[in-house]
C-alpha cells in the first residue's frame, strides 16, 4: 500500500478562519476497527466428530429400515410385456408426469435443460443476489410485470390442461399478492416474513413447490395409462 | 487410569513408526489438533478452524455431511454387491435372487444400498435447496454451488445407472422411459439414445455400459468433485455463517 494521501489535512487552530472538522476515513482506517473476531473451533474434533455423529445416526437409521423393508424386485425383465404403468425412477416422476402433457421434446429435453442452466447461473445474476423484499421498491411497475407474467402462464397452463401445474402457481402468486398488500412498516409475524422476501426467494419456491407435487402425483396418483388413481383405493 | 491411557496415547502417537506414517506429532494442544487437520491429505481439504456458529443444527442441518454419509455407505455396499453380481443378461437378475436366497445378508446388503441411494437423491436435494435459502451461493461461493449442481447430476446418473443393474422388470421398463426421453432430443437424439444403450433398444449392451458407469465412470467422477466441493469450502471462506456475519467478513476482508 502506497504512503500517497488522497486529500489534503489543513491544522488550524483558527475557529473563525476553518471553522468545520472532518474525519477522513482511509482505507487504511476502516470505521469498523472494533468488529470483534469471531468465536472459532477447532476442526478436529469439534466439527469432525460432530459430522461424525450425524452420520453414524443416519446409518443407525437406514440399516434400521434395510431391516424392515425389502427393496423392490419383480420378475425377470421381459421386452415383451409392458408394465402398466411404465414408472421411472422416483425423481423422474415429475418429468415424467409433464411428458404427460407436453411432447417429448419439451417435456423431456427443454424443460430439465432450462432447469440445469436456470440453476448453474443462478450465483451470477443480480437478481438472486439481491436480498431486498420484491416489492419495497418500484412496486406498481412490478405489479404489472408479474400479473402480466401470472395470467400468460396461466392461460398456457390450462391451454395444455396441465391442472397439476396451475394450482401450485396460483398459490404460490397468491402469496405474492399477500406479501404485495403487506405494509412493510407495520406488518408482523408471517406477513412481516413474507414481505422481505425477494424476487428468487418466490421463483425458487415455486419451483421446488412444483417439484414436490408433480413428484407427488407421478408416484402416488397415477396408475394404468397414467390415469388419475387414488393411492389409498388401491 | 485415565492418566495412563493418556501416556499410552502419548507414547503412540509419538513412536517413529506412527510419526512416519501420520506426520502429527504428541500432545493435548490445539497445534496437535491443527497438525491432525492440516498434515493428513483427505482433511486438509477443510479448514483448521471453523466458526463456532455453523456447527449449530440449524445452520446446515449437517445436510452436506449427511450426504457425504450416504455416498460412504453406497461406496462400502456397493464394492460388496460387485462381489455377487454379473453384468450380463440374464445372470444379473439370477445374482438378484442368489443375494436373495444364498448370500449371507445379501437382502439387507441390497436394501441398504438401495435405501441409501433413495436417501442421498432426496439429501442432495434438500442439501441444495437450504443452501439456496440460506443465501450461501452468493460470492465468493459461487462456483461451488455449480459444482454443487454437478454432483446433483452425477447423483441422479449414479442412481438411475444403478436402477437397470437388478435387470427385473422395474428396472427395465424404468430405464427404457428414460432413454426414449433422451430419443426426443433435436436431431441428434437417435444417435445419443444408441450411444447410451449401445444398440437400438435396452439390452445386454446397455446393461454392461450402465454397469460401468455406475462401478467406475460415475463414482470417480463423484470423488473428484466432491474433494473439490470440500476443498472450496475453505478456499471461499469456510460454511456460509448467515447474513449478519457476512458484512463482518466484508469489513475484515477490506482491512486486509
Amino acid at each position: 500500500m502506497s504512503d500517497s494521501k488522497d486529500f489534503v489535512a489543513v491544522v488550524d487552530s483558527d475557529a473563525r478562519k476553518t471553522p468545520r472538522r472532518i474525519a477522513f476515513i482511509t482505507k487504511r482506517t476502516s470505521p469498523q476497527v472494533h468488529v470483534k473476531d469471531e468465536d472459532r473451533v477447532m476442526t478436529y474434533p469439534e466439527v469432525l466428530f460432530r459430522a461424525a455423529v450425524a452420520i453414524e445416526v443416519m446409518t443407525a437409521a437406514l440399516v434400521i429400515v434395510a431391516l424392515l423393508w425389502d427393496a423392490p424386485l419383480e420378475g425377470l425383465a421381459d421386452p415383451m410385456h409392458t408394465p402398466n404403468p411404465a414408472k421411472a425412477p422416483w425423481y423422474f416422476l415429475g418429468l415424467q408426469e409433464m411428458l404427460h402433457y407436453f411432447p417429448p421434446v419439451v417435456a423431456g429435453v427443454l424443460v430439465p435443460g432450462l432447469v440445469v442452466m436456470a440453476l448453474i447461473v443462478i450465483p451470477y445474476f443480480k437478481i438472486n443476489v439481491e436480498a431486498e423484499g420484491l416489492w419495497l421498491r418500484d412496486k406498481a411497475r412490478r405489479l404489472r410485470i408479474f400479473g402480466i407474467v401470472v395470467v400468460l402462464f396461466c392461460i398456457f397452463l390450462t391451454v395444455f390442461d396441465v391442472w397439476v401445474a396451475l394450482v401450485p402457481t396460483l398459490i404460490v402468486a397468491g402469496f405474492m399478492l399477500l406479501a404485495a398488500q403487506t405494509d412493510f412498516q407495520t406488518a408482523q409475524g408471517f406477513r412481516k416474513w413474507l414481505v422481505r422476501k425477494p424476487l428468487s426467494f418466490w421463483v425458487m419456491t415455486w419451483f421446488l413447490f412444483e417439484l414436490v407435487v408433480l413428484t407427488a402425483i407421478g408416484t402416488f396418483f397415477r396408475g394404468p395409462g397414467w390415469s388419475w388413481v387414488l393411492p389409498w383405493r388401491a | 487410569m485415565a492418566n495412563g491411557v493418556d501416556n499410552l496415547d502419548d507414547q503412540v502417537r509419538e513412536n517413529r513408526i506412527w510419526r512416519s506414517i501420520f506426520r502429527s506429532g504428541s500432545g493435548g494442544s490445539n497445534l496437535r489438533r491443527a497438525l491432525f487437520v492440516q498434515q493428513n491429505v483427505f482433511l486438509h481439504l477443510f479448514s483448521i478452524k471453523a466458526r463456532k456458529r455453523v456447527l449449530e443444527f440449524s445452520v446446515t442441518w449437517y445436510l452436506g455431511a449427511l450426504t457425504f454419509g450416504t455416498f460412504l455407505i453406497l461406496v462400502i455396499t456397493g464394492i460388496l454387491l460387485m462381489l455377487y453380481y454379473h453384468p450380463s443378461v440374464p445372470q444379473a437378475y439370477a445374482d438378484m435372487k442368489d443375494l436373495q436366497y444364498v448370500v449371507s445378508s445379501g437382502v439387507f446388503l441390497r436394501n441398504l444400498h438401495r435405501w441409501s441411494a433413495h436417501a442421498m437423491v432426496f439429501l442432495v436435494f434438500a442439501h441444495m435447496f437450504k443452501v439456496f435459502y440460506r443465501g450461501a451461493y452468493r460470492t465468493p461461493r459461487e462456483f461451488n454451488w455449480v459444482i454443487g449442481v454437478v454432483l446433483l447430476l452425477v447423483t441422479l446418473l449414479l442412481s438411475y445407472t444403478g436402477y437397470l443393474l437388478p435387470w427385473d422388470q422395474l428396472a427395465y421398463w424404468a430405464v427404457t422411459v428414460g432413454s426414449n426421453i433422451a430419443s426426443a432430443v433435436p436431431v441428434i437424439g437417435a444417435k445419443v439414445r444408441f450411444l447410451m444403450l449401445g444398440g437400438t433398444a435396452v439390452n445386454a449392451n446397455a446393461l454392461l455400459r450402465f454397469y460401468v458407469l455406475h462401478c467406475v465412470i460415475l463414482p470417480l467422477t463423484a470423488v473428484l468433485f466432491i474433494a473439490v466441493h470440500f476443498w472450496r469450502i475453505r478456499k471461499d471462506g469456510g460454511i456460509y455463517p448467515g447474513e449478519s456475519a457476512a458484512v463482518e467478513s466484508v469489513s475484515k476482508v477490506g482491512s486486509k
